[in-house]
């Protein structure tokens, strides 16, 4: 059986409390929500915190209104009509059932990078004398890469990003709020730009008509290999993509080409053009780098149409196979 | 017939939804400890030193265990008795298990492990088949027949070559089936303890406790007679729990040496590297057909890579020639295969054992020959199926052969004729059949004796107890066992309480594999159960007053008209007439015509069949694949109990769609100038990918009754068969909805996606092997045909020539 | 080696139980409860056969901690019947499992139950679609997953006709 490493086991009941432990241990800690993430990795050995704060009992985190706490499930995400469907899309194709009942959103936005050499037991990687990620020197994935190339595998990013939303992050020395946008940076080990002291408590997310599309081998389990988020902001489509590079990204020259123009058939499948340019699959991941990055702009295709309004239940019927939220 | 053929509750269905079913990591012990296994880092080393001091000093180990501690060898052949418990020298891939630690709970254990210290000196790495035939060093092993090609074999019934250079057309295509493994949920595990009387048991969650026993015996040096393996039931099997396995041996030896229970639980990459699954082949068929459709003969060549180690290889190497003759008529046949080592881990017998890969390409091969002749592919299958009762060219024997209305029912059903290249653009239908045996006729180790035993008891009270070697591995063979007896002496199944699979206290049975177990053990079952009601019907006529052949057996009594005794009764008066009531039973298979050397694997008491077709939708932008509806019809010869076996269908159904689409054990080899690893792509649950409930189509289901005589009445085998026409039927239906060929397994999205871009660009729509390796293939054993009066022996050259 | 001690709710009873604090609640049923109903198949959350009810929903015991169930209701095979009052019989779904050849090798059949169980809680009538999503997350092998289905409809039906009795 899998075993988890040794710990010190932390639980404040609240928000201060919590921020002033992460403030003394710093990089020793780790915060534990669900641990649909963390506690693989621990169990594999890619990370073994010394000391693990969980934010269960911290009420802020809980908070389910208008502002989106950090720790609220996936499930409830789902299951909540008030919140965009973009969003609820994304989140409903978290995984599987049970994950999307013990992960949260803050969780799923905070997803370490994944990749095919990281994602291993100690003894796999111990063969291949380690990576880039943790413990090596080599990036496998591209042996001439300075960087991490590890990919961004959260779901409910881009459909947060194509929307708008906004975190809030604290320490035990002040808060700040941010663009989604601004949590990552495209590295596949310094992936987030949150703080080692710093605990994302809430996010606020626009309303907008939006949707997600996920591509996986599977109906469930499966990371997305291609995330294709669309939201009409202003009147105007707005896209997003995930799990194409380190971190989930706003298509810039798409969504600049997108703007103020009616979703027609051409404009569909010029933005499908520029966002596929934009895709950069590796070899890390499930499925054919080539086909994925091939396929791109059909996603971003039934995005669009979805969102002008088409019927694409027998398309989502057949890549989602079941109807997300 | 009260019971056979009746849906029923399975009898040990309450046990499996009330979590009472103990498997073998459920079995806890007083004082047990916990050992894991130091696993090589290296594809391909030599062991220069180990030093275990500072684990064995560590707190909590009470035992560190290295090579040196096991002096035998074994194996599941007798001819590859080839792997050690733990290896003593020689690292033949990334897994290879090198040292075992005891300790007082799992935890203690791993940390242990990491202070061992080994050295190695690595060897270069064998990572495919086209490598090991390049480089004959550094040898895997002394013992191959040439270089790193394990085992070469070749056979000539018939001048195959000059019957397809005369035919009106020849095929010649090349197609691959790449590797996949078992997967079942549960993972191996096993507990070893030592008895009050200080033998040692060995609770393992095995498919085949027979050779677990004989193989302890040989590594531990000890009396089979002071050994006992009780196979808990499987978790699934699939044919990964049929070798015998490193740990079983490790284990033992510990709580030998300790004198206190040993488990061990191998992790899920541990269970990907303990392996033993479906080879990966590179196949070629050249197969001539004359105008009227009729195939005049084939030459089929196979490259199977097996990985580090024999296991079950040489047999999975036959296989993949064995069986291209039980379905159609195939009048001339050569057959030449190759198993060569790599430093992956081993590969032996997944569901099908060695034929689903050439029934991939045989019948994907049938497809395209239908298309060139102009003929429906069920029409040209239909008008080639081998005959009842014949014998095939190389000497199999065919009894009964319910193929025909298996076509006929999954044609009727899916509205073939209908639909069949008339869907449309990105619809389409495939059609694909399959044979599989019964049982293999003879054991893995040689000898005479019976394959199965069954041994039963009756007391006064009406109870009865059936005892068999048999292995529950999810597949329902206590019912079956039950359902027999309970035919035979008219009672409900679930008054029959059956023990399995414990080499303690049951008869020989070797072990649930080769879909086996109900013709084998059905039989053994019913000879036994004949006894014992021919002992009742003589004591019950007395009372009765009436002839015992006149008596009926039926819902627990024994009765004449309306003279009746209940099934206890009867019971207590044959108790009385004869004492302590008791039968055994045995089954042997017949003996199979061939006489030629390698004869041994093919034959089997009977062969059931299958017939599938698929429909797959297509999307010509993507090449995303969709699969809405299966139907299949199986050959089953008579249902013991329907529910059970349309589950073995479904779920063959499932898994054959599941290899079809998406299963491989495929390995990276990262650049050789940085490093020598060659390492599992994703040994996980994750990253090894099987289809969920999402990705599950209907699955339209039929069982074809056409009973065998050699079969417990009638029932053929029902477990194996119907994995096997679904992989290639998924092919032919992608093929029918775009008109791409995918010569290869999985069928990936991206794969479809290039053949349609070769579509697109004008040339030929295939995805596939392009080459084929050249083979160093010894010349044939020459056996002719019984249509060219040989008589199943090898011809001696001269008469060779002759009958050329 | 300090242990960890919690309270909590075991099959609706309460149940006091120190263990190393590293355990998952996977761990803690099957090593110090003794509960072995409860399988694992990855202890990575790649398969469901660890999933029990956690306050009646489903969750995979294998990535619990057993320091976060202090105070929890878990429910796991082995209390099903109970919960249906069903005492040395069975829950519906459990004998609409064993009767329609749901559980071959039983194996992931503890976490299917559960899950199955916590879906008709929320639909008493769930539709064929909706009880392929719910399991889902469940991995099996034997089956092809059609008569896990298949009893899980039938299921709903002998709960919905023993509530109405």
């Amino acid at each position: 059986m899998m075993r988890l490493p040794w710990f010190e086991y932390r639980a404040p009941e609240t928000l201060a409390e919590a921020a002033q432990i992460l403030a003394g241990e710093g990089a020793n800690a780790a915060l534990i929500a669900g641990g649909t993430d963390l506690l693989p990795n621990m169990k594999r050995r890619q990370m073994a915190p010394r000391v693990l704060v969980s934010v269960r009992q911290i009420p802020e985190l809980r908070r389910n209104g208008s502002v989106l706490g950090a720790g609220v499930t996936l499930t409830e995400i789902v299951h909540k009509p008030a919140l965009p469907l973009g969003l609820r899309q994304a989140a409903a194709q978290v995984a599987t059932v049970h994950l999307r009942n013990m992960g949260t959103i803050g969780g799923n936005l905070c997803l370490d990078t994944r990749c095919n050499y990281y994602n291993q037991n100690y003894e796999w990687r111990k063969a291949i004398d380690f990576c880039l990620k943790k413990d090596g020197d080599i990036c496998w994935v591209a042996t001439a890469s300075k960087r991490c190339v590890a990919m961004s595998s959260t779901d409910c990013a881009p459909a947060l990003l194509a929307l708008g939303a906004r975190v809030r992050l604290v320490s035990a020395t002040g808060e700040r709020e941010i663009a989604l946008e601004d949590l990552y940076n495209n590295d596949g080990i310094d992936y987030l730009r949150r703080r080692p002291d710093e605990i994302l408590t809430e996010l606020s997310v626009p309303s907008a008509p939006s949707n997600y599309w996920k591509l996986r081998r599977r109906g469930a389990f499966d990371f997305p290999v291609l995330g294709v988020a669309a939201a009409l902001i202003d009147g105007s489509a707005r896209l997003a993509l995930g799990a194409v590079a380190s971190r989930p990204f706003l298509v810039d020259r798409a969504n600049d080409f997108l703007r103020g123009k009616a979703l027609s058939d051409e404009v569909i499948e010029e933005a499908g053009r520029l966002a596929a340019s934009r895709a950069k699959p590796m070899d890390n991941a499930d499925l054919d780098l080539y086909w994925r990055k091939d396929v791109s702009a059909a996603f971003v295709g039934y995005a669009l149409r979805e969102l002008r309004g088409d019927d694409m239940r027998e398309t989502r019927r057949r890549i989602t196979r079941y109807q997300p939220a | 017939m009260k019971v056979i053929g009746k849906p029923r509750r399975r009898v040990d269905g309450r046990a499996k939804v009330t979590g009472l079913t103990r498997f073998a990591d459920d079995v806890v012990l007083p004082r047990m400890l916990h050992m894991k296994m130091l696993r090589s880092p290296h594809p391909h080393a030599l062991i220069e030193s180990i030093d275990v001091s500072r684990a064995a000093a560590y707190a909590g180990v009470h035992l560190v265990l290295t090579g040196k501690d096991f002096p035998a060898s074994f194996g599941i052949l007798p001819i590859t008795q080839d792997e050690y418990p733990l290896a003593p020298e020689h690292v033949r891939y990334i897994g290879d298990p090198v040292a075992a630690v005891v300790a007082r709970d799992e935890q203690t254990a791993c940390e242990a492990l990491e202070l061992i210290e080994v050295r190695y000196q690595p060897l270069d790495t064998i990572s495919s088949p086209e490598e090991a035939l390049a480089k004959p060093e550094p040898r895997l092993h002394a013992y191959s027949e040439r270089g790193n090609i394990h085992r070469l074999q070749a056979f000539q019934f018939g001048d195959a070559d000059a019957a397809i250079a005369q035919s009106d057309y020849v095929f010649e295509d090349l197609f691959f089936y790449e590797g996949n493994t078992h997967l079942p949920i549960e993972q191996h595990a096993c507990v070893a303890a030592l008895d009050a009387d200080g033998k040692l048991t060995l609770w393992s969650s095995t498919q085949v406790p027979h050779y677990v026993h004989r193989a302890l015996a040989r590594v531990l040096q000890m009396p089979a007679s002071q050994i006992r393996v009780i196979a808990t039931p499987n978790g699934g099997g699939f044919g990964g729990k049929c070798d015998v396995c490193n740990h079983e041996m490790v284990a033992g030896k510990a709580a030998m040496m300790l004198g206190r229970p040993v488990k061990i639980c191998l992790t899920r990459e541990e269970v990907f590297y303990m392996h033993r699954g479906r080879h990966p082949v590179l196949m070629k068929f050249r197969t001539g057909v004359s105008k009227d459709g009729k195939l005049t003969g084939m030459h089929l060549q196979t490259l199977v890579d097996g990985g580090a180690y024999g296991s079950y290889g040489v047999a999975s190497t036959f296989y993949t020639g064995a069986l291209q003759t039980v379905t159609y008529e195939l009048p001339r046949y050569q057959f030449e295969a190759a198993r060569v080592f790599t430093n992956k881990p081993p590969c032996g017998p997944k569901r099908g054992h060695g034929t689903p890969q050439p029934r991939f390409g045989q019948e994907i091969q049938l497809d395209k020959i239908a298309e060139r002749l102009g003929k429906d592919p069920a029409e040209l299958r239909l008008g080639m199926l081998v005959k009842p009762n014949s014998l095939t060219a190389n000497w199999l024997k065919i009894g009964s052969i319910g193929l025909e209305q298996c076509i006929r029912t999954v044609v009727e059903r899916s509205d073939w004729k209908q639909r069949f290249r008339k869907m449309g653009p990105g619809r389409g239908l495939g059609l694909a059949c399959g044979s599989y045996l019964c049982g293999a006729g003879l054991p893995i180790y040689w000898n005479k004796m019976p394959q199965s035993g069954v041994q039963m008891l009756l007391d006064r009270s009406g109870q009865i107890t059936v005892f068999c070697g048999a292995t529950e591995i999810g597949q329902g063979s206590d019912d079956v066992l039950a359902a027999i007896v309970a035919e035979v002496l008219g009672v409900d199944p679930q008054e029959v309480r059956c023990i399995t699979g414990d080499t303690g206290i049951t008869p020989v049975d070797l072990g649930s594999y080769s879909s086996r177990v109900t013709v084998m053990m059905g039989n053994a079952a019913i000879h036994a159960a004949e006894k014992l009601k021919a002992m009742l019907a003589e004591a019950a006529a007395e009372e009765l007053e009436v002839v015992p052949d006149r008596l009926q057996f039926a819902n627990g009594h024994v009765s004449f008209d309306a003279r009746s005794l209940t099934f206890a009764e009867a019971v207590v008066l044959a108790e009385v007439k004869f004492g302590t009531l008791g039968a055994v039973g045995s089954y042997s298979p017949p003996r199979a015509p061939g006489r030629y050397k390698g004869a041994g694997v093919g034959p089997s008491p009977a062969y059931s069949y299958s017939a599938c077709v698929v429909e797959a939708e297509v999307d010509a932008a993507t090449g995303w694949i969709r699969i809405p509806k299966i139907w299949i019809a199986h050959d089953i010869g008579r249902t013991i109990n329907p529910v059970l076996a349309r589950g073995q269908v479904e779920g063959s159904v499932y898994m054959g769609l599941s290899e079809a689409l998406m299963e491989e054990q495929v390995f990276r080899r990262l650049p050789a100038k940085l490093s020598r690893a060659l390492v599992h792509k994703f040994p996980s649950l994750l990253e090894y990918k099987s289809i969920t409930s999402l990705d599950m189509p209907e699955v339209d289901t039929v069982l074809i009754e056409d009973p065998d005589p050699n079969c417990p009445f009638g029932a053929k085998e029902v477990g194996q068969g119907p994995l096997l026409p679904v992989m290639p039927a998924v092919a032919n239906a992608i093929y029918d909805a775009v008109g791409v060929r995918i010569d290869e397994l999985p069928i990936t999205p991206d794969k479809v996606m290039r053949a349609l871009e070769l579509k697109a660009a004008g040339k030929p729509a295939r995805v596939g092997p392009e080459h084929f390796p050249a083979v160093p293939y010894p010349a044939p054993i020459v056996v002719p045909p019984p249509w060219e009066g040989g008589d199943g022996k090898e011809a001696k050259r001269d008469d060779a020539a002759a009958v050329v | 080696m300090t242990r960890a001690e919690i309270s909590l709710s075991v099959n609706g009873e309460p149940v006091e139980v120190t263990f190393a604090p590293y355990k998952t609640l996977l761990e803690l049923l099957r090593e110090d409860l003794a509960l072995t109903g409860t399988k694992h198949g990855c202890e990575l959350g790649e398969c469901g056969a660890c999933a029990v009810l956690i306050d009646g929903e489903p969750q995979l015991s294998c990535l619990l901690l057993a320091l976060e169930c202090a105070g929890r209701s878990v429910e796991t095979v082995e209390g099903m019947a109970e919960s249906w009052q069903s005492g040395a019989g069975l829950h519906p779904l459990q004998a609409a499992f064993a009767d329609l050849g749901a559980a071959q090798c039983g194996y992931c059949t503890p976490g299917i139950l559960l899950t199955a169980k916590a879906l008709l809680a929320h639909e008493p009538e769930p539709s064929r679609e909706r009880i392929q999503e719910a399991i889902s997350g469940n991995l099996c092998r034997c089956t092809g997953y059609q008569q896990i289905v298949e009893a899980i409809e039938e299921g709903a039906r002998r709960m919905a006709d023993e509530s109405h009795r």
